[in-house]
């Protein structure tokens, strides 16, 4: 490899998490390889944070037709990006945006593309990845057969590492058509104070064991006391207790936070599967012969209705 | 409207998994297949479509013949032609991509709508690539749709929020749980549906372009510590989760 193109985003005026998670990512396979950023729309400020994590280089560039985002436009800069500077290896996040405009940019640079990974070696001459499938209940390893590699990093799962180097921005205008912009993001809806399971280090779900919807303030106060988000069981969604969006397992989101909690889930292979890349799992359930309890750290065997609340008054003074 | 739903065959979510003879894909003995969960949504809003502007729904899907089942249930629920792309095993996204790419070219949909990722693997990349090969724009992960006088408002599940995407028909669209309540095919149609035709054809060959070299079952060493949830019990798991775990 001689050029890697890192997909660099900024989120509050700072460089996102995940971008120095897979700028670091891309050091590490470099070997001498080149490591430079993109990033669209974003300032000099911004974008000199990546000289942190060992990225050289810093294409900046400015396509004021895109407004908010565009996942056609965003995938034509890219590819026409690493054209010119000859990458052979472009390296995105694998969240909302990555996912949706890394095959755009794997079919325009005909090249393969392996989504998902959640690791990234050297193989010789090419690089090796590991992938979840199944929702993680297995892993498989792969590699791209084609010149160019695509790839996109798992959030949360490659450690950022500081690496401090001198960096280049590149200033450039970009300019784009009509058809270019053929899908355009008009409105972003933030659900204000509200943290996503996704990106949260710190993961609380509620199952069938919360008994309704009205008792779920319980789950959201040890979730406020820990800082963490709050997630739901398929049970929980499907009743419609809880939006869709927070469900955690194999047809809802498949999360890797440090520590995860599930009160009153009794462990379906479908959730398990979800959840099982946390580091710690501290479950909690009336039934000790649940199977959550077969797949967790730390657990507590009794009624939620009298442990949340305790539970959650202990970690507040814990924290004073 | 001229609607294509793509539908892929996987392993029920209750699936066990262990890997096979060969080390790189599944043990298929005793698995039980179903429509991936997500192309019941994108099945569900191309019928919908369908009621509400007119038009029909084709069904396809790329495999080997064992994948006429999920094109079976897509009769069942009320799509009009099924097609099966027929060839080995699909090797990677691309091929799956190209097949249905071929097909498209030549019935000329209005709107293409897929899951939003088979729960296989996971991968989330058919709709884009898909959408490139035939230049068309594409949204992903839409969990609301609307449609009029050719124009398409999506919205689409991103972290911390939505995003609200416009663009024209024809386009792409992946679903997201929420887009729609799937029906059940009732039993009289279940039957009309083991008989109706299927429209078959070889698949095309390509290059693959990723190939896998091994699978493993991830597994993780958990320390299992459980309590009865006393007093004191529970001071001892916050001392945990203070100390060993270091989240407070």
């Amino acid at each position: 490899m001689k050029n890697i193109l890192v997909y660099l985003e900024a989120s509050n005026n700072n460089l996102k998490r995940v971008s120095t998670e897979i700028a670091t990512a891309a050091c590490k396979i470099a070997n001498g390889a080149k490591v430079t950023g993109i990033m669209i729309n974003s300032n000099k400020e911004v974008a000199s944070q990546a000289s942190k994590f060992g990225v050289s280089e810093v294409i900046l560039v400015s396509a004021p037709k895109i407004e908010l985002h565009s996942s056609t436009a965003v995938a034509k800069i890219v590819a026409e990006t690493a054209k010119e500077i000859a990458a052979d290896c472009v390296i995105f996040p694998a969240n909302s945006t990555g996912l949706e405009v890394a095959p755009r940019v794997a079919v325009k640079l005909d090249a393969g593309y392996i989504a998902d990974c959640i690791e990234l070696a050297a193989d010789g001459d090419n690089l090796i990845a590991k992938k979840p499938v199944y929702a993680g209940k297995a892993v498989v390893k792969i590699k791209c057969e084609t010149p160019v590699k695509v790839f996109s990093l798992r959030p949360n799962v490659f450690v950022a590492a500081e690496n401090p180097t001198s960096i280049e921005i590149k200033e450039k205008t970009f300019d784009l058509s009509d058809s270019d912009l053929s899908a355009k993001v008009v409105n972003i809806a933030k659900n204000e104070g509200k943290l996503d399971v996704l990106e949260a280090d710190i993961v609380v779900s509620g199952g069938r064991g919360i008994k309704g919807p009205e008792n779920y303030h319980l789950i959201e106060n040890l979730a406020k006391a820990l800082g963490g988000a709050v997630g739901a069981s398929r049970a929980v969604v499907d009743a419609g207790w809880r939006p869709h969006n927070e469900q955690v397992g194999q047809t809802g989101k498949t999360v890797s936070p440090t520590l995860y909690v599930a009160c009153g889930i009794s462990g379906a292979i479908q959730h398990l599967a979800g959840m099982n890349a946390s580091k710690y799992i501290l479950a909690i359930n009336k039934d000790k012969d649940a199977p959550i309890f077969k797949n967790c750290d730390y657990g507590l065997v009794g009624d939620l209705f009298d442990i949340l609340p305790k539970l959650t008054e202990k970690i507040q003074k814990a924290k004073m | 409207m001229n609607i294509l739903v793509c539908v892929s065959r996987v392993p029920d979510t209750a699936t066990r998994i262990i890997v096979g003879g060969d080390g790189k894909s599944i043990d298929k003995n005793g698995v039980k297949y179903i429509v991936n969960p997500y192309d019941e949504f994108a099945l569900e809003e191309g019928l919908r479509l369908r009621e509400k502007n007119g038009g029909t729904v084709t069904a396809i899907t790329v495999g080997t013949d064992a994948a006429t089942d999920v094109l079976r249930t897509a009769l069942a629920m009320g799509v009009d032609k099924a097609v099966l792309v027929k060839g080995d095993e699909p090797a990677d996204s691309y091929y799956v991509a190209h097949n249905i790419a071929k097909v498209a070219r030549e019935i000329n949909p209005d709107i293409i709508i897929l899951g939003r990722q088979s729960i296989d693997f996971d991968s989330f990349q058919l709709p884009s690539m898909l959408a490139e090969m035939l230049g068309m724009p594409s949204v992903s992960v839409v969990s609301a749709l609307k449609i009029e006088n050719g124009s398409v408002q999506a919205e689409r599940d991103v972290e911390g929020g939505k995003e609200t995407v416009v663009c024209s028909l024809p386009c792409i669209i992946s679903a997201q749980k929420g887009l729609n309540e799937p029906r059940y095919p009732k039993l009289p149609d279940i039957m009309k549906a083991k008989s109706k035709p299927i429209d078959t054809r070889d698949a095309e060959k390509t290059e693959p372009k990723t190939t896998i070299v091994g699978m493993e079952i991830p597994s993780k060493a958990r320390a299992g510590k459980v309590l009865e949830a006393t007093d004191a019990n529970i001071d001892e798991i916050v001392r945990l989760l203070k100390e060993d775990a270091k989240v407070i």
